[in-house]
């Protein structure tokens, strides 16, 4: 019992040091939680659900400093219900935003690419405004051998 | 002045859905990097793209950081009338540039 007590206490200590070191590591890059700040920035108050995002990433990257990635939402893309924006955020980067694109009915179908930087192997968000004022959501993890950000000109 | 390419179909038709591919040479200078002096490089990015269709805008991206050196974007819009393509980008240190492509749609 009496064991099981200071077995406690030590994990409790262990997990107080391992967020101290955590917190003491973050201000170098965004962080999960600046991550859901950005995201909040964006949908606001509303709900974001998830599923009919699709995100197109190598599982593997060899070269953080350029990393194709599409994106796509299921949507008729008609005037009554059409795709208004796809947002794409990272955990680790500087910082959480990457670049957001801006749809419409006229965009005929909700597919974007482009290529972008990872400066670390993360999780990467896509979200998709529609028409309705819904927000949708997927995330996609992707290992980086050599990372952005990080080399001197 | 920066060098822009675009990629559109030449000829579509009415109703279709057509992909459009830009590109861009652009540092994209991140703002995070130092110099080997130890000194920050200021960031010079593109910080919008726009595409517009016979005037009207179909197409719009903000862009940070994080996106890649030389920004590639590919996207589509549906070939609605013969006419003129726009694309411009605009950014960091007076940075703009424009592009067009014309369309004849059948």
């Amino acid at each position: 019992m009496d064991l099981d007590t200071s077995r406690r206490a030590f994990l409790q200590a262990a997990a107080a040091g391992l967020g101290i070191a955590v917190i003491r590591v973050a201000p170098a890059t965004a962080t999960p939680a600046a991550m859901d700040e950005a995201v909040r920035k964006v949908v606001g108050a509303s709900k974001v659900s998830k599923g009919r995002v699709t995100l197109e990433l190598p599982p593997l990257s060899e070269n953080g400093n350029t990393v194709p990635l599409t994106v796509s939402v299921e949507s008729p893309m008609t005037q009554a219900e059409h795709v208004r924006a796809i947002h794409i955020f990272t955990e680790l980067n500087p910082q959480p935003d990457v670049v957001s694109f801006r749809l419409g009915p006229r965009a005929g179908r909700a597919r974007v690419s482009t290529r972008i930087r990872l400066a670390n192997t993360q999780t990467v968000t896509a979200i998709g405004e529609l028409s309705d004022g819904s927000f949708w959501s997927t995330s996609a993890a992707v290992v980086v051998t050599l990372a952005a950000c990080l080399e001197d000109a | 002045m920066a060098n822009a390419l675009v990629n559109v179909p030449p000829r579509a038709r009415r109703g279709e859905i057509i992909e459009i591919k830009t590109l861009i040479s652009h540092p994209m200078e991140t703002g995070y990097r130092r110099s080997q002096l130890g000194a920050t490089i200021p960031r010079d990015i593109i910080r919008l793209f726009v595409c517009t269709y016979n005037g009207t805008e179909v197409f719009r991206a903000e862009l940070h950081p994080a996106i890649a050196a030389n920004p590639f974007i590919v996207f589509s819009t549906v070939a609605t009338e013969s006419g003129t393509l726009a694309f411009q980008w605009t950014g960091d240190n007076g940075f703009s540039a424009t592009e067009s492509a014309a369309i004849t749609v059948d």
